[in-house]
């Protein structure tokens, strides 16, 4: 595995930290205390002190896949140890080679400490910390995030570009950093969900979100946040969408109708259909009015038309 | 995704060497639509030359009208002032296609270059000339509710996806390419994708257009023009927004006297290429701006059209969205 993302200034993990959370970022391995001694067997990575702390770091999906082909417990991590040497189906092999591409810290059985195949080594700054790393040249933004920086809020959705869940804003702009390769991010700066609070002060979008339940299970929330935040700005700098009446008029300020915002939402698809609330939500950012908790919600909502 | 090495282009000429030395490098700019065909295993590139950071993102206003980078984001080209100005018709299309993320990514060159979203083109298990020349036509008999009414035969009945595209068709813009050597050459919109008779083994190594493999488009020229009072882009798909045309107008009339001096209709989501219905336009010109006329200018531009099985519904949804265009272009109420 490459060279782990490093934060280049003093207190950068600090600054990085979700707010009210003083506690080692769990990425941090330096920092990580072991509870209790524990042995080592196939999580061992050369330099490190109980590598098993990685153990407990499955993603639930992970987890998931495991129980599918019903590996528990210890034989899971027999498993681990043994998957090259026993015949396990494509698919699973599929799996480990996509983890050993992507994952962080993953067992070193698979991992190896022959250097990356494609090695790039990009700097950027991710919510005012600067960092650098070196990457597989097919890392996307979204898996450098989530898989090296521990920043989980962005989620990944279709992994297609469909979704939105996983939008980020890069340089002011939101983005897809399902479609970003991460070797492509030299220089840039990167706001994501856990960006955008000022310590225990949420973003005033993040606040009407809540206010108005512009969501329900919440997995689209990160990206339709990120999004939101963005088009409040475009707003403001008088972008045009498709569904502006006159795009030759000289705009700024824009003042967006609900047709308006639905349309520029148009790239975060949610499940739930939580869009109602989501609406609700920009709108009361955009205007600055405080709207009815209520909102939309019984009201007749008229759709953009085609 | 298959592995492969990054280079980062420090100008245009190394960029164009890179990628004609090597026939399994891709230049990379936005990204949007190379790197999920990759995910796909559609695109499997040894190497990607990343051009991004190339100074090849300015729009500017030229003697003969617009020049706008191959660089520059579509994002950016639908609201610079100029375009919204003098190209409304070019903003309109561009903020009709994709979301306001992959807009913000996509560049203007990438776009131009972005290939068919045939679902069998996808599928790598399916029969596509396209992703292997030679292999057949799998839409040819499968499900092809959203390909072809025009251009195609049996080797491939996809439709080009861009929106953007339409509307430069529609304008007459022209593609400026950088090749070999530094040598650079002009390319008519009408000229720049290949017809699907094309798609012999061997003649597609740079994809759907005529562009040979290493050539790099720079820029693209838009000629002045006196469409931009009376101009409209009209999308019609299964979803009100993020989602590709089954059939989109581009309509721009110029006006004078009660008459239609000149006229442009192109067409998308219909063929290979933006479809551009000339003998439609040639029917306008020095009409008037009547319900009556734009009706039967529409049923010219789709007499010639050869729908497939699952596609007979475009013939008359294309009738409607060309004489719906002209209406708003000319701002006539419907009747």
């Amino acid at each position: 595995m490459g060279k782990e993302f490093e934060d280049e200034a003093g207190t950068a993990a600090e600054a990085a930290s979700p707010p009210g959370e003083a506690a080692p970022e769990w990425w941090d391995v330096a920092s990580q205390t072991p509870e209790a001694p524990v042995e080592r067997e196939c999580w061992d990575r050369p330099g490190v002190e109980n590598a098993d702390v990685f153990a407990e770091k499955m993603s639930e999906d992970e987890e998931l896949l495991l129980d599918e082909l019903g590996i528990f417990g210890e034989s899971r991590r027999k498993f681990l140890g043994q998957a090259t040497a026993v015949g396990v189906g494509a698919a699973v092999l599929q799996l480990l080679a996509e983890q050993r591409a992507l994952a962080f810290d993953w067992p070193s059985t698979f991992v190896g400490d022959a250097p990356l195949e494609n090695a790039v080594t990009v700097s950027l700054k991710v919510n005012g910390v600067q960092k650098t790393a070196e990457v597989d040249s097919r890392m996307v933004l979204l898996d450098a995030l989530r898989e090296r920086l521990g920043l989980t809020g962005s989620k990944k959705g279709c992994d297609h570009g469909q979704c939105g869940a996983c939008t980020v804003i890069v340089d002011g702009r939101r983005v897809l950093s399902c479609l970003t390769l991460a070797a492509q991010c030299e220089g840039k700066d990167v706001t994501t969900i856990e960006g955008l609070a000022k310590g225990d002060s949420l973003h005033p979008m993040q606040t009407a979100f809540l206010k108005h339940d512009g969501f329900q299970c919440g997995y689209c929330t990160p990206g339709q946040i990120c999004s939101a935040v963005a088009l409040i700005q475009e707003a403001k700098d008088g972008e045009a969408s498709y569904v502006t009446a006159d795009v030759r008029q000289k705009a700024h300020s824009l003042s967006l109708s609900d047709e308006e915002i639905r349309e520029r939402m148009s790239g975060n698809l949610c499940r739930c259909g939580a869009y109602p609330n989501i609406i609700d939500s920009i709108r009361e950012v955009h205007t600055g009015k405080p709207t009815d908790e209520l909102g939309s919600m019984g009201k007749e909502v008229k759709h953009a038309a085609v | 995704m298959q592995p492969f090495k990054f280079t980062k282009a420090s100008d245009a000429g190394t960029a164009v060497q890179a990628v004609m030395t090597n026939s399994n490098a891709k230049f990379v700019a936005g990204g949007t639509n190379l790197i999920d065909l990759m995910k796909e295993g559609v695109e499997t590139p040894s190497e990607l030359v990343d051009i991004s950071r190339l100074n090849l993102a300015q729009i500017r206003s030229t003697a003969n009208g617009i020049s706008i980078g191959a660089l520059a984001k579509n994002t950016d080209t639908a609201n610079h002032p100029l375009v919204r100005r003098d190209f409304p018709l070019l903003t309109q299309a561009i903020l009709s296609g994709a979301s306001a993320q992959i807009r913000n990514m996509a560049t203007n060159g990438g776009n131009l270059m972005q290939r068919t979203r045939c679902t069998y083109f996808y599928d790598v298990s399916m029969a596509c000339n396209r992703r292997e020349p030679g292999a057949g036509c799998a839409a040819l008999e499968g499900i092809n509710r959203n390909h072809a009414i025009f251009g195609w035969n049996a080797a491939c009945v996809d439709v080009h996806p861009s929106d953007m595209c339409v509307a430069l068709a529609a304008l007459d813009a022209a593609v400026n390419i950088q090749g070999q050597g530094g040598k650079t050459r002009a390319v008519p919109f009408a000229d720049l994708y290949a017809a699907p008779d094309d798609m012999s083994a061997g003649k597609m190594l740079a994809g759907d257009t005529t562009l040979k493999q290493g050539e790099l488009i720079t820029s693209i020229d838009i000629p002045k023009n006196n469409f931009s009072d009376n101009s409209y882009y009209l999308k019609v798909r299964d979803r009100a927004s993020f989602a590709f045309a089954l059939v989109s107008v581009a309509a721009a009339l110029d006006l004078g006297g009660g008459k239609i001096k000149q006229a442009r209709i192109a067409m998308g989501g219909v063929a290979y290429k933006p479809w551009r219905a000339t003998e439609a336009e040639r029917f306008l010109t020095g009409k008037a701006a009547t319900e009556e006329n734009f009706a039967a200018a529409a049923d010219i531009a789709m007499k010639d059209a050869k729908p497939l099985e699952h596609n007979k519904y475009k013939v008359e949804l294309g009738k409607r969205a060309i004489a719906h265009a002209l209406r708003k272009a000319a701002n006539v109420k419907a009747a």
